[in-house]
């Protein structure tokens, strides 16, 4: 009968446009996996072409989301005390979609040339990031629903980061102490740079994210 | 058709009610129209409906009180009582102390008693003071059981941010209607208190229905507040939400219920002759400052948060305002009850 009134109708619009928006960086975050597994199997194919442009397309709706989500809040004035922290928390997630389609993209371009050496590295750093990308969905979630478990969330973020900082140096390592071009070695060094910058970007997040939930809690 | 003289005689109840909507609707619906969380418009529809549903339906107690604390029998005489607790007001406000209508009340009473020759009633005026100081205690205790509370099931709940936040929307509503609704049963012996003994109305009749001067005092008063409510209060509210207005939404929405009990408490016939069917303590019925309420319950929600620096300037503002209100206000009704008499040859006894 609530869900009758307006106010309980722009509710559960909200909350599901937010659901939407996390549900957004989850779905991105698997099929960037997938895509850069591809790409170290079979290089830039049509599949990971296929990839790229749904991790686009999935950045696009968020974006959309987001914009309907800042509208909402501010123009139905809808949580004033966390509407701030709320859109940050947003925007911020916002761009580590954007950072997975720029990373695709750079591997469709650039065309980097991975050797067989380095594709498990490549493979453990991604597997990595995901699972940071992933930990810091569910504590965004988490900060909605249930803010006392959003620190949780947060130290496994912190600790798949600091493991893919872990994996990233030992990549670097063994690529420059490999025998290929340097040339080469500077475009893998950038391209891992791209990857584990995805895993900081998610921690500055759930960083963010933890003053914001310490803010609810108190 | 009320007699134009009789309603100039009440013009200073009635401006005192018009100042006390002005100011004390903010301590009901201030956060919420503050934080844009309830608009003004429906805040002041909901809070005018209720606050003369108050003073209609419960006003009578904290009335009686005053008047077992001074008699006033003569319509001059409670004009002038009225007219100089609106004073001490306006001059208390303007010196910036934290000032109260209820003191201010008590304080001409007093000096109309003075000047009348009338023995203060002792027993009423030690009940009315020690209200004074417990109601913001009262509303400090309360305040710490319902914060606790709220948490102890927010955590249970597991409500949605956004869900939780049209929840606060529906509960500052209620309490905002709970608190103008006391307000007005608290506070409208502070408006037309002074005139009851008097009796200046004839009775209305309406068909079968009859109105005493009693409910029609009422009424006018309540009319009176909602007027203040419906005129001044959106900037009272947006501008002076100020002490309520850095709380967070759960707290002070905790303030605003805890304000709206302790208030509910000093006037509720129904719970004193309950308590007293039960050979409990009862609470007296006095009216106290709504605004003294709020920050007891701001005071209590910094204890339980762990703020211990206690703004003792704010403290020590409203403990002056205890002891300087009720003699300003005192002193000015004697002075203006001996010119009405001698100048302008009026009674006032």
């Amino acid at each position: 009968m609530f869900e009758n009134f307006s106010l309980f109708k722009r509710t559960s619009e909200l909350e599901s446009k937010i659901d939407q928006f996390f549900e957004k960086l989850a779905e991105a975050s698997v099929i960037y996996r997938l895509a850069v597994r591809g790409y170290l199997r079979e290089g830039a194919s049509e599949e990971f072409k296929e990839r790229l442009d749904t991790v686009g397309e999935l950045e696009t709706q968020a974006d959309s989301l987001r914009r309907d989500i800042e509208q909402k809040l501010y123009k139905n004035i809808l949580i004033p005390d966390s509407r701030g922290d709320v859109l940050g928390l947003i925007e911020t997630a916002d761009d580590v979609l954007t950072l997975f389609q720029s990373s695709l993209w750079a591997f469709y371009i650039e065309k980097p040339l991975i050797h067989d050496q380095f594709a498990n590295g490549f493979k453990r750093l991604t597997n990595m990031v995901i699972k940071a990308v992933d930990e810091l969905a569910l504590s965004c979630h988490a900060f909605f629903r249930n803010p006392h478990a959003v620190p949780a969330h947060n130290s496994k973020v912190t600790l798949y980061e600091k493991e893919a900082d872990k994996i990233s140096s030992e990549l670097k390592v063994k690529i420059f102490e490999s025998k290929i071009k340097l040339v080469e070695k500077l475009h893998l060094r950038d391209f891992v740079n791209g990857i584990d910058g995805i895993a900081d970007h998610a921690e500055d997040v759930a960083d963010r994210l933890s003053i914001y939930a310490i803010k609810r809690l108190t | 058709m009320i007699d134009p003289v009789i309603l100039l005689f009440l013009s200073s109840g009635l401006f005192l009610g018009w100042a006390l909507g002005a100011n004390d609707a903010a301590n009901v619906f201030g956060t919420a129209v503050g934080t844009r969380m309830v608009s003004w418009r429906n805040a002041a529809i909901i809070c005018s409906i209720f606050v003369i549903l108050g003073a209609v339906i419960s006003g009578a107690g904290t009335s009686q009180t005053l008047g077992k604390l001074g008699a006033i029998t003569a319509l001059p005489g409670a004009f002038m009582t009225a007219l100089s607790a609106g004073f001490s007001v306006f001059v208390m406000t303007k010196s910036g102390l934290p000032v109260s209508t209820s003191q201010a009340i008590v304080g001409a009473i007093i000096g109309w008693n003075f000047f009348s020759n009338q023995a203060t009633d002792t027993s009423t005026l030690a009940k009315i003071l020690s209200t004074w100081i417990i109601c913001p205690l009262l509303a400090a205790v309360i305040a710490i059981v319902i914060l606790k509370i709220s948490k102890y099931f927010g955590r249970k709940m597991n409500l949605s941010l956004i869900r939780l936040d049209a929840y606060k929307r529906i509960a500052l509503i209620f309490a905002g209607a709970l608190g103008a609704y006391s307000l007005g049963a608290n506070n409208i012996a502070n408006v037309i208190g002074v005139f009851i003994p008097v009796q200046p109305l004839a009775e209305l009749k309406l068909g079968s229905f009859s109105f005493s001067s009693t409910q029609q005092l009422f009424l006018l008063g309540g009319l009176a507040i909602a007027l203040g409510v419906c005129t001044y209060s959106k900037k009272v509210m947006l501008t002076v939400g100020s002490d309520l207005g850095q709380l967070s939404s759960t707290s002070a929405l905790v303030a605003v219920i805890s304000h709206s009990i302790v208030l509910f408490l000093f006037a509720s016939q129904g719970l004193e002759a309950l308590l007293s069917r039960y050979g409990l303590p009862t609470i007296p019925l006095v009216p106290v400052s709504s605004s003294q309420a709020v920050v007891g319950a701001i005071v209590g929600i910094s204890i339980l948060q762990g703020i211990t620096a206690v703004k003792w300037n704010v403290l020590g503002k409203i403990i002056v305002g205890w002891i300087v209100t009720p003699i300003f206000a005192g002193i000015v009704c004697f002075i203006g009850l001996f010119f009405l008499q001698n100048v302008f040859s009026l009674s006032v006894i």
